[in-house]
């Protein structure tokens, strides 16, 4: 790795956030605040107030006001960022999939909170699996670290590849968490991120276009299958970008990461800062003698199932994490994608699906340890006699 | 340093617990020692029970939940030792530190606390001397400091300027009231 | 790269559904909507007002460079009869609306 100097910050993940956006100084931010993430919008407004950035930061009356505005600025060709949590991101829904049809790079932190009814303004995984399908780049962190970094990278990512990225982080667990965060220089993350590339230009008076035509029965699925492929090719663009940005300071960033995965027989699959204390849960567990292991997946949109499948093959049994109920009645979310994408292996590990977590409900080391532990029959016998369950729930 | 220590903060909303955690684990940073520190919020008003932590370790710190077995408990509050909850899980060599009037050895026996070592400040009256304002955590760092060994004074005392010194920058007699407020709590924290 | 010439794959759509260019709606001969009746300009009543490049909603009438009225642009004219309806010339319209049978 090369020697950039590099400074260590005590940070929440929202005040990460702000760092990398002010580090950005991206050229529009149009933002309307709420919990979780209002203390990020609160920072970075600071930075505009005290002139530490040139951003126009637009305060809106709504999250659909604040979508539609990044969409137009996105759109005139402006870098633009923007942040939410819960409700808010469930008001921008419609603006959402506009957002990834016109190919917006747009960057939005999404600080992960539970989805009312019963309101709940705690970390769970509810608000962007309701958006796991809008076309958004979907990146999940562990921790501050992963904030910060992944706050750089997305505004390349986007940039790169013409799709609008979501950064997401556990409500509070993460967003109001203190957390040792090692940055870069701003001129160095001024280089990293470069200049805003646009394939034409909104304002361009000389060179007139239409953005958001009308589009037919001749015209529309052509079209999707056109934003499809971006999504289905993004992927060797977002590894190059985690190569890039690993030669800068030595973290490694790729689409899933594995703890001591490649001789386990066991395996959890999860999502964000469940995964920290999942890899001190495995540590316990080896040394009890228990081939335990965790994939961890970074990137969940592009969803991928090439890493996991491989990453997967052999196991004895595994369990997915899913800190969303789907409310499909045969399990969350993420479960379904990873039991579909382990479909072609021939020899399949048996799999469970655990609902964990929400509405912030604290998972601790014992909880993963139970989750193991439960793993450990299934891994004998070959057998799942109901793959649906909850973990830390009251019977 | 053992791997790691582990902090609760028991405090009523508006006491600064919060921000006293937070400080802590900014003081305590730096190569080779990481930190943790987050609150655990409830209904989020003035006066309500909360609670905050800290984590310092020789190791970066991978753990994302709360925590249930303290080496440390620090009350802002003493009369939330009246529900035994505060308590739980608290280590049996465990540290107690409570803003108080009383001495160690009363809270002992009216709390009827068996083990731990318990130290006591009263660290209200203190802030009221020193900041004119009933900001316990502010001396209840100095004491922890003390009480913990985590660091020493002078190092705990310089990180605390230049923090004053950029929020106060025009009020010196603020970060002076201040500093002095931290070494009296340093030093005036009882023990058994 | 022209989008008008014929129905495009989806590998030659330009980014995001955008139209890359001004002007494409003069591929889009509405001319074909036209039904029954059609503006028939007599230039010998015509006072040369321009009410009916005004008031046609597309872009059928033409005038020459020098400002000057000149014939319908049939691709464009949808038949709607605006123009006859607005022209003030007097004792005769200058624009009449005969059947057309196609």
């Amino acid at each position: 790795m090369s020697q950039v100097a590099k400074e260590l910050m005590a940070l929440t993940g929202n005040e990460a956030a702000a760092y990398a956006m002010r580090q950005i100084n991206p050229d529009v931010v149009a933002a309307y605040p709420i919990t979780p993430q209002t203390e990020l919008m609160q920072t970075f407004a600071q930075y505009v107030a005290d002139g530490l950035v040139d951003t126009e930061l637009v305060t809106v009356e709504s999250e659909h006001s604040a979508m539609s505005a990044c969409v137009g600025a996105a759109a005139a060709g402006a870098r633009t960022m923007t942040a939410t949590s819960s409700q808010g991101l469930a008001l921008m829904w419609e603006v959402l999939y506009i957002a990834s049809g016109l190919r917006l790079p747009i960057v939005m932190c999404v600080i992960n909170r539970a989805l009312s009814a019963p309101i709940n303004i705690h970390g769970d995984h509810s608000d962007a699996m309701g958006a796991r399908d809008s076309g958004w780049i979907q990146l999940f962190c562990e921790n501050a670290q992963e904030v910060y970094d992944n706050v750089l990278q997305a505004v390349r990512i986007a940039e790169e590849v013409f799709l609008p990225v979501m950064v997401n982080y556990d409500g509070f667990i993460i967003s109001h968490g203190v957390e040792v965060v090692e940055t870069l220089p701003k001129e160095v993350v001024q280089a990293f991120v470069g200049e805003r590339k646009t394939p034409y230009k909104l304002l361009d008076v000389e060179h007139p276009i239409t953005v958001g035509a009308l589009d037919l029965q001749d015209y529309y699925m052509e079209h999707k299958r056109a934003q499809s492929e971006a999504m289905r090719t993004a992927m060797p663009t977002i590894l190059k970008i985690g190569e890039d940005f690993e030669k800068l300071t030595g973290r490694r960033y790729e689409a899933i990461e594995t703890y001591r995965l490649d001789d386990a027989e066991l395996a959890i699959v999860a999502l964000g800062s469940t995964c920290g204390t999942a890899k001190d849960a495995i540590d316990e567990l080896r040394d009890e003698g228990l081939k335990a292991g965790l994939l961890k997946i970074r990137v969940f949109r592009p969803f991928p199932w090439k890493y996991i499948q491989t990453a997967l093959r052999g196991k004895k049994a595994v369990a997915v994490m899913d800190r969303a109920e789907g409310m499909s009645a045969v399990g969350g979310p993420v479960f379904h994608e990873v039991r579909s994408c382990l479909y072609d292996l021939g020899d399949r590990p048996p799999i469970v699906n655990y609902i964990y977590g929400l509405g912030g409900r604290d998972v601790s080391i014992e909880d993963i340890k139970k989750v193991f532990n439960e793993l450990v029959p299934i891994a004998e016998t070959g057998k799942v006699e109901d793959f649906y369950r909850y973990l830390g729930v009251r019977e | 340093m053992q791997d790691m220590l582990e902090i609760r903060w028991h405090a009523r909303g508006g006491q600064g617990a919060k921000t006293a955690a937070l400080l802590l684990a900014e003081s305590l940073m730096g190569e080779g020692t990481y930190v943790q520190a987050f609150p655990e919020y409830g209904p989020e008003r003035m006066g309500a029970p909360m609670r905050s932590y800290d984590r310092i370790s020789s190791k970066p710190i991978r753990l994302h939940t709360s925590i249930k077995n303290p080496d440390v408990v620090i009350i802002l509050d003493p009369s939330l030792l009246a529900d035994p909850s505060t308590l739980d899980g608290l280590k049996e060599d465990g540290i107690i530190l409570v803003n108080t009037v009383e001495d160690p050895k009363t809270v002992r026996e009216k709390y009827n606390i068996k083990g731990r070592k318990i130290y006591t400040l009263n660290a209200s009256q203190l802030a009221q001397e020193e900041l004119k304002r009933d900001l316990a955590s502010v001396p209840m760092l100095g004491a922890l400091i003390k009480v913990t060994g985590l660091t020493n004074l002078e190092d705990f005392l310089a990180h605390i300027r230049k923090e004053l010194e950029r929020k106060f920058a025009h009020r010196p007699e603020v970060i002076e009231a201040n500093l002095k407020l931290y070494q009296r709590a340093y030093q005036e924290v009882k023990s058994e | 790269m022209k989008l008008t010439d014929r129905l495009h794959s989806w590998k030659e759509l330009p980014i995001g559904g955008i139209i890359p260019e001004g002007g494409t709606s003069r591929a889009y001969k509405t001319g074909t909507w036209r039904t029954g009746k059609k503006p028939v300009w007599h230039p010998e009543r015509c006072i040369q007002c321009l009410f009916c490049w005004i008031y046609c909603p597309d872009d059928a009438i033409l005038v020459t460079e020098d400002g000057k009225r000149a014939d319908f642009d049939y691709d464009y004219c949808k038949g709607c009869g605006i123009c006859a309806r607005e022209c003030p010339a007097k004792p005769e319209k200058a624009i009449e609306m005969v059947d057309e049978l196609r």
